[in-house]
């Protein structure tokens, strides 16, 4: 159970008459970068918000860092990290002031704070810009230092939310190296996207087509599997089995 | 004749403290019923040069010309000559498929009808969903309405600002069909984004960074460019391996590649001695490591 | 001219499609000239007044008992000095004071004539300057019997108002004033709205790269608005006729006419907003911080313009609605012709010119 980050079985969720999610059942490992692939309205997102205690299971089962999504998503929400690209961090407040609010939700005292943002700036070569707004950083940095703000307060799962869908190519390398080394440190990594590249660099990934895991394997697997060279390929043969089109 | 030349164009917006540099001495030249790419990344300046194009902002140095038209002077005459798709969804949410696709005919001064035979493969995949609003459609169909609408009056230069972010893989792909065949119309069509992986669709690219053109050529002439080996390494522990890639001497720059590290190695170089269990190729190189060693080229 | 009837009629689907927002276009002003014609009607009855009689002679008896005998005025105490007025103020029993001077009726024989001093309870200013108007008018009718009998005419020093609105009602403020508000809100906001949605949503963007003209844009986007407001007209004029009792006593074609150039004016200032904003929001912001409540606040209908300090009077001419205000009132009410408003109508007209010129020199045929 200890290696075991999330767990789903049979995991449903049901709007009406519409299963958004479909008896889906996966094992994350500790540690794992797990990519979790699908068109818009796959029902990815519904299955993240699951996993993140924003939402109740219609049925089935589901445990995120021991804890059980039914009944303990406080605790839930205490031992996860979220980044989307869409909003993390505040471009009016500075990047010390970032740190400091995120961190502050957390419960993290003044003095942990202080050390520890100290050793993050470092490491990304931002302690000059402490300063700054974080509005006037280019977008790499800011993709960087809201992922380090999501892991600040080093908790068991980080869910990232197409973390690097536009940035320039070798940006999104330094990205990727601070999630190896973030997996690296017991971190479990689990990332939605339905950027097919961004897939080929996760351990495992899975595939929803409409509501369910139609794949669960690592890229290379799938790519062989499929006869394909890469995972754009795979998914277009499995996407083209959908039926259902985004609301 | 060409399609859009483009002269020593430069542009900058100003900021609280200066002012940020957008385009800097931008030089392109696109042939007509070329279909050229423009790629690179969020904030590399791909929506300001689609703006000058579309006479929607003026340069502050330089000069450009669509289809042999000034973009400053004759801005009017090149409204009427051209197709223009704004990087976010610009129709009316309010307004179902048909009436979308009516209004901007009739601003046009045109017909669906006189025009159908350009829109025909486009529209016949959204027009069981005719009477749909605009707001109602799915991504992919959103951008299918958008093309149809800047395609309706037959415009001679067609501008297509980001048409395949968020949008999903299956109708990625069906898009750049599109464009092939709309290219085999004879309309010269400039088309930017993010993705490296479209760039082998374009005739040409032009790989653009912070405002700088850093590169102009076909995809494959980009790749003979590249000039240095490239290897493509995999191994049990890939932090470990990476971190050990990047302290070699013997190599110049290593990074993530998917399932894959590369490593670019320094002229002439052997390859490196790495232990039995890691797996080590010499690869071709992707648009994507050429734009990665433009930019550290730029870099400096 | 095709494009042009075809864009028409695109913002008409858009505004019909909005049924909430037209709901609310069409239904506002009918519910407002209720409100206010009924419910909020600073029509002022039996209110409390109480008199400091110096003179003490037949004439200041008359006077009191014919404010008393007033459908406005109830006699709620006399004093002898200013002090125990005030003290009746604070107690909320009395809301108007009059002080009658010594030699009172003595001096309505001389030639400078006599004169009167009203206190009121300035704490509700609507009120107060209401129930001067009021006893400016019992004073008057008490001047004009005594002045019946004589040949002579005897004088009393107070200022009238309301000469043309002897039943003092209050709907005939209202009506004029809802008017120019509901022009306001529809012309100048829902334009300045309708023409920053399209740059938010990006189609104006798409819109400049064609070969339409941008000022067409522009007034295609105008057109519905300016259409709904003539709907708001008409339907503010019935209800004011036949549900309020307030007549038309001039000219209307005059009043219509009269309308449409405050339209005008709301529709330019609207689309001076649009260009100078880039959001939705920062175009209600302004429209309403800057136009709506100066309108109600400095136009005359809600506060009388001549209790303000003398800065605000000066800045008051600066708000259009002020100037229909008066036209509306007096062609409406006093049922004057265009000979006696030439002026306020010109100074409309001005600033329909001013803002006009200006939304044209601010709009931008390209993005930046």
């Amino acid at each position: 159970m200890q290696d075991r980050a999330i767990t789903a079985e049979k995991l449903t969720k049901k709007f009406g008459d519409f299963t958004a999610v479909d008896q889906i059942s996966f094992e994350v490992s500790k540690g794992e970068i797990f990519g979790f692939l699908g068109a818009n309205g796959a029902g990815k997102t519904t299955a993240m918000r699951m996993f993140c205690g924003l939402s109740l299971p219609t049925s089935g089962v589901a445990t995120v860092g021991g804890f059980d999504v039914y009944s303990e998503n406080e605790k839930i929400k205490n031992s996860i990290g979220y980044m989307s690209q869409r909003f993390s961090l505040y471009d009016d407040l500075s990047v010390i002031e970032n740190i400091r609010f995120y961190a502050g939700i957390y419960g993290m005292s003044s003095k942990a704070i202080r050390v520890k943002a100290e050793h993050i700036l470092k490491g990304l070569e931002l302690e000059a810009e402490k300063n700054m707004l974080v509005g006037s950083l280019p977008l790499g940095w800011k993709q960087k230092l809201a992922f380090s703000v999501a892991i600040f307060h080093e908790p068991r799962i980080v869910f990232l939310d197409e973390p690097t869908g536009g940035v320039d190519p070798i940006t999104r390398r330094e990205f990727w190296q601070l999630i190896y080394e973030a997996a690296g440190e017991g971190i479990t990594v689990f990332v939605t996207t339905h950027y097919m590249d961004e897939a080929e660099y996760c351990n495992r990934v899975s595939i929803m087509v409409d509501g369910r895991i139609e794949a669960l394997d690592t890229p290379t697997g799938m790519k062989k599997h499929m006869g394909v060279g890469s995972m754009n390929e795979v998914f277009l043969q499995l996407a083209r089995k959908a039926t259902r089109t985004e609301n | 004749m060409n399609g859009i030349t483009i002269n020593n164009i430069s542009k900058s917006y100003p900021l609280k403290k200066g002012k940020q540099e957008a385009l800097k001495n931008i030089e392109l030249t696109i042939p007509e019923g070329e279909l050229f790419g423009l790629i690179g990344p969020d904030g590399a300046g791909k929506t300001t040069l689609f703006r000058i194009l579309t006479t929607l902002l003026l340069p502050d140095s330089g000069t450009a010309s669509v289809n042999g038209l000034d973009t400053t002077k004759d801005f009017m005459q090149i409204r009427k000559e051209v197709g223009y798709m704004p990087g976010r969804f610009s129709l009316y949410t309010d307004l179902t498929v048909e009436e979308n696709l009516n209004f901007f005919a009739n601003i046009f001064n045109t017909s669906v009808k006189e025009n159908y035979h350009l829109i025909k493969e486009v529209y016949k995949m959204i027009e069981p969903f005719k009477k749909v609003r605009a707001g109602k459609l799915s991504g992919g169909m959103k951008q299918k309405l958008a093309l149809s609408c800047a395609l309706i009056h037959k415009p001679k230069t067609l501008f297509l600002d980001e048409p395949t972010t968020g949008v999903d893989a299956v109708s990625r792909k069906e898009f750049w069909e599109l464009l092939r065949s709309l290219r085999a119309e004879g309309i010269t069509i400039m088309v930017s984004t993010p993705y490296m992986d479209e760039a082998s669709l374009c005739d040409r690219v032009g790989l653009i960074q912070q405002g700088s053109m850093m590169g102009v050529d076909t995809p494959q002439h980009l790749r003979n460019a590249f000039g240095k080996k490239l290897l493509s390494v995999k191994g049990p522990d890939m932090l470990q391996l990476l971190r050990q890639l990047q302290a070699m001497d013997t190599v110049e720059h290593a990074y993530p590649f998917g399932e894959y590290h590369h490593a670019v190695l320094k002229d002439a170089a052997f390859l490196p001695e790495l232990p039995a269990n890691i797996e080590v190729k010499e690869v071709e190189p992707d648009i994507e490591d050429c734009f990665i060693s433009l930019m550290r080229t730029h870099a400096g | 001219m095709k494009q042009f009837y075809n864009f028409v009629i695109k913002e008409f689907i858009h505004i019909m499609r909005d049924r909430r927002t037209l709901f609310i276009l069409i239904g506002m002003p009918v519910v407002q000239i209720l409100i206010f014609g009924f419910a909020l009607t600073n029509e002022v009855k039996n209110s409390g007044f109480a008199v400091i009689d110096l003179s003490h002679d037949e004439r200041s008896a008359q006077l009191i008992d014919e404010l008393d005998a007033s459908r406005y005025f109830e006699i709620r105490g006399k004093f002898q000095s200013v002090e125990s007025l005030e003290q009746s103020f604070r107690k909320g029993q009395v809301k108007i004071g009059i002080v009658i001077p010594s030699n009172f009726g003595k001096d309505m024989e001389r030639p400078g004539g006599a004169s009167l001093q009203f206190i009121a309870d300035a704490s509700d200013p609507n009120v107060a300057n209401t129930l001067i108007n009021y006893a400016n008018a019992v004073v008057l009718d008490f001047e004009n019997n005594i002045n019946g009998e004589k040949k002579i005419p005897y004088t009393i020093q107070t200022e009238t108002r309301m000469l043309y609105n002897p039943q003092l009602k209050g709907a005939y403020n209202f009506v004029p004033g809802v008017m120019a508000m509901v022009l306001l809100l529809v012309c100048t906001m829902m334009t300045a709205l309708t023409v920053v949605r399209e740059k938010e949503l990006g189609t104006l963007e798409v819109m400049l790269v064609s070969p339409l003209k941008p000022l067409k844009i522009i007034i295609a986007k105008a057109v519905p608005y300016l259409l709904l407001s003539m709907l708001n007209i008409a339907s503010i004029l019935l209800l004011s006729v036949f549900v309020l009792d307030v007549p038309i006593n001039g000219s209307l074609t005059l009043l219509v006419g009269e309308g449409i150039l405050f339209i005008l004016v709301a529709l330019s200032l609207g689309l001076l907003i649009s260009s100078s904003t880039a959001s939705q929001q920062s175009a209600m912001f302004i429209s309403l911080i800057g136009m709506f409540l100066p309108t109600v606040m400095l136009s005359g209908f809600m506060f009388p313009i001549e209790n303000m300090p003398l800065p605000m009077q000066v800045v008051s001419n600066a708000v259009p609605a002020k100037w229909f205000y008066i036209i509306v009132r007096s062609v409406m009410i006093k049922g004057v012709g265009l000979k006696h408003v030439w002026k306020e109508t010109l100074i409309l007209s001005g600033m329909l010119i001013f803002f006009m010129a200006m939304a044209i020199k601010k709009f931008k045929v390209r993005l930046a």
